[in-house]
């Protein structure tokens, strides 16, 4: 059953005051994910703007015990810290949470995470995916969107996004999800869900970012469930195997409903101006063709 | 341990970017004749509570929000479904105080 | 005292300390010539023999790393590489130190690519250098046991990790006799990993490494705070404290274990030594039969190797230097540009300094290439007539270069 909003815990471990953009969807989702680990967790964060969040020397904005790491390095910091709280004998104490973005999880750091989801390492894999190299001033990702300009495609970016999730799938991990940090209550779910799970659990939440992708910080949520409505984000989760969809997009495949054209979705943010009518056209395919996809596999089917 | 005091290791503090209510431009104003939570009395809605990225936002009914720390992004404005936040442009307060008919005292 | 003297490769011997130091988690990628280390640690771990924890990474970078994080947990950590490993690894070769954390790495010294060549020189080592390891250099197998043991206490005294360089090959598979300590006596001399400086406990939370401005900056509590430049000026003292550290723990090991190796630098034949022949690792023992082989032609020569590398041991070196008429270095490295690594240091440190040797330099065994003791005799014996002959400074000689092969 999914967790409504007044039964989420009013409990804070991110703190007010921090350095993070205003309208920052890492923020909202952050509440979320400490608090459905209550807090008895230890994170590791490479460069990214959730470091920017956490704060600067000597002051901290986060409440939990948190380890900042090299760039690519999240998973292997996380399977190191893993081994050593196995090895001292405290790993019942806390839940190990890598929390990377896009760059971070699908380009520099693939490695990393890669051999520690082959490894089946024991931690709490999640990448808040805003799309871009937001930290370092909005230059393209391996993640980054069909026809979005940033710094380095200034033409809009040619290629589709990595499937991230499908790829964590191959690696035959016990739990995959997809997320977005417009629904807080759907990452708390699945990190409470994720914490009960042994081994690697890889969750993917889309976030967005009002200085990276242009809009008015206000409409960080609104766009992020916009983004789900035309099907662009798919909330769902693979467990042991198992496809289902989740919360909106549940719904949506439910009620049958078409999508949200994505040219709405596009025309909300300036990274998509200036797309042609071809370029929008080949996004809209691209998605109709997952969707389908994904109501094949809600309804039983397989991948491969 | 004086060692430990060489490694760069942080404590957890509100405010580490200083008062952040001092990047806003716009503040939420709240209207508790239209706050869901205040028409009822008790801590129910809460819709803006959760959306805050700053949590800034202390649930009630109604909620209050800390403008010592409100960057003023107009999420909660965005979200409220009764419309009872008003992003209200930051000119106006501090230098003056405006009036029930909207003029400048 | 119950040790046991076997017949073993150098990898085996770092393989043997390790277990003796009961290190709690391992990470390590193979890579000629270190793997037979990570092979036998493997092969324990899974046996129960070594209860460790034993993390198959899936590059060096992520080895470094995974000991970063288990250090940083309080976990007694290890990995060794070599060569284009220790280069991959090399952005967390420099957080190690940074971050202050105990680790200890083998290097199973090996040429740096390209071109690709996976035999013995000190490239690899020498290239890192400046990272702010302690790093110390073996001339044994037997060395290379009792040094990775002292490397654990050396590194949880002054919370700095150690690295312990070995000539790849040329000991790393090399057979020699190893005396392997009674577990129990070791126990006694290095006792179980304590005191981290981090904390990672919900109850108390921190925020560690986090991003440290140029400038001090306040805390909560208005309390001046350092800024990145003090936390380096900490790590470099803590560096220059090695320096007592290194011969105190040797010491403690020679009353512990009965083996001690000089601390920072040993010595051959220098009591009345004009010319000083000066290495690391297994070269400088080559060198003692270069010294003996020079002294029969009636030139006082010594030796004097170096065994810690970093920190540079200035004051030992001006110590045992001064008043002779000609330092020989030897290196098995380049700074490509300028010279051999330890001629620079070593010549640096002595500037200025009255009664200060002439100090040449030569550079040999690059990629594997063959040295023998007559080439390093005739290298000398060059160097001192050169040297008797008028020249105050002399360029690098290659040692054993085929020029006939261009």
């Amino acid at each position: 059953m999914a967790t409504k909003i007044l039964d989420l815990p009013d409990i804070s471990y991110v703190l007010p005051g921090n350095r993070s953009c205003a309208g920052c969807g890492i923020g909202i989702a952050l509440r979320q994910i400490t608090a459905a680990l209550e807090g008895k967790m230890v994170m590791t964060v490479p460069a990214s703007c959730l470091t920017v969040l956490g704060g600067m020397f000597p002051i901290s904005s986060v409440s939990i015990p948190w380890v900042n790491v090299a760039f690519p390095s999240t998973a292997a910091a996380a399977s190191g810290i893993a081994a050593g709280l196995r090895a001292t004998g405290r790993a019942g104490e806390m839940t190990v949470l890598a929390m990377a973005g896009d760059g971070g999880t699908g380009d520099i750091g693939i490695q990393a995470l890669s051999g520690a989801a082959e490894r089946n390492e024991d931690f709490i894999y999640l990448c808040y995916d805003n799309e871009a190299y937001m930290n370092t001033g909005t230059q393209r990702s391996g993640l980054t969107p069909a026809g979005a300009r940033t710094t380095t495609t200034w033409a809009g970016k040619r290629e589709n996004p990595k499937d991230l999730p499908l790829i964590m799938e191959a690696h035959g991990i016990p739990y995959v999800a997809s997320t977005s940090a417009a629904y807080p209550a759907d990452v708390y779910d699945k990190v409470v869900k994720a914490r009960g799970i042994h081994g690697l659990r890889y969750i993917h939440m889309n976030t967005p970012c009002p200085s990276g992708w242009g809009f008015d910080p206000k409409d960080t949520v609104r766009l992020g469930k916009l983004a789900v409505d035309c099907g662009l984000v798919v909330l769902y989760e693979v467990e042991g195997g198992d496809f289902h969809l989740t919360g909106r997009s549940a719904s949506l495949s439910k009620a049958g409903r078409p999508l949200v054209p994505v040219a709405d979705y596009l025309a909300t943010q300036s990274r998509f101006r200036g797309m042609s009518d071809e370029a929008i056209a080949s996004v809209q395919s691209w998605v109709d063709e997952r969707w389908a996809r994904y109501l094949a596999r809600d309804a039983g089917a397989c991948v491969t | 341990m004086d060692a430990q005091r060489e490694i760069s290791m942080a404590s957890p503090a509100v405010g580490e970017a200083g008062a952040t209510g001092q990047w806003r431009n716009k503040r939420p104003v709240m209207d508790p004749a239209l706050c869901l939570a205040a028409k009822a009395g008790r801590v129910t809605c809460q819709i803006c509570w959760v959306h805050c990225p700053d949590g800034c936002i202390a649930q009630g009914a109604s909620p209050v929000i800390d403008l010592t720390y409100c960057k003023g992004c107009g999420i909660c404005a965005q979200e409220c479904p009764a419309d009872a936040i008003e992003m209200v442009a930051e000119a106006l307060h501090g230098a003056c105080e405006i009036d029930e008919s909207g003029e400048a005292r | 005292m119950t040790a046991e003297t076997s017949v073993m490769t150098g990898n085996e011997a770092a393989a043997a300390a390790v277990k003796l130091a009961r290190v709690q988690v391992i990470a390590a990628y193979p890579i000629t010539p270190q793997s037979p280390v990570v092979e036998q640690l493997a092969a324990w771990v899974e046996s129960g023999e070594l209860p460790a924890e034993f993390v198959p990474v899936e590059s060096e970078h992520s080895a470094m790393t995974v000991c970063i994080g288990a250090s940083t947990v309080g976990a007694r950590t290890f990995t060794a590489t070599s060569a284009n490993g220790l280069a991959y690894m090399t952005e967390q070769v420099w957080w190690a130190p940074g971050a202050r954390l105990p680790i200890v790495m083998c290097i199973a010294n090996r040429a740096m690519a390209a071109p690709w060549n996976v035999l013995n020189d000190q490239q690899d080592s020498m290239s890192v250098r400046d990272a702010g390891w302690v790093q110390l250099y073996c001339r044994n197998n037997q060395e290379i046991l009792d040094t990775t043991v002292q490397a654990y206490r050396i590194a949880e005294r002054l919370h700095l990790p150690v690295m312990v360089c070995y000539d790849g090959f040329l000991l790393s598979h090399t057979m020699m006799p190893v005396s392997v300590p009674d577990a129990a006596d070791v126990d006694a001399f290095l006792p179980a990993f304590t005191g981290q400086l981090t904390i990672v406990d919900p109850a108390d939370p921190r925020n560690i490494g986090p991003v440290t401005l140029a400038d001090p900056r306040a805390d909560a509590e208005g309390v001046l705070r350092p800024g990145y430049m003090e936390v380096r000026a900490f790590h470099q003292r803590a560096l220059l404290d090695a320096l007592e550290v290194i011969p105190e723990v040797d010491a403690a090991y020679g009353d512990a274990i009965g083996r001690s190796w000089g601390g920072l630098v040993w010595e051959h034949l220098m009591d009345d030594a004009d010319v000083v022949l000066v290495a690391a690792g297994s070269l400088a023992t080559q060198l003692t039969l270069a010294a003996e082989a020079l002294r029969s032609e009636g030139i006082k020569a010594g030796v004097l190797g170096i065994r810690a590398y970093r920190p540079f041991p200035v004051a030992a070196l001006r110590d045992r230097l001064g008043g002779r008429e000609l330092a020989l270095v030897f290196d098995k490295a380049l700074s490509y540009g300028y010279e051999g690594p330890i001629c620079s240091d070593l010549r640096g440190s002595l500037l200025g300094v009255e009664g200060a040797p002439a100090v040449f330099g030569a550079v040999c065994g690059l990629g594997g290439r063959d040295i023998s003791p007559e080439q390093l005799t005739d290298s000398a014996r060059r160097a001192t007539a050169d040297l008797r002959a008028g020249a105050r400074t002399r360029a690098t000689e290659w040692i054993n270069l085929h020029t006939e092969a261009e």
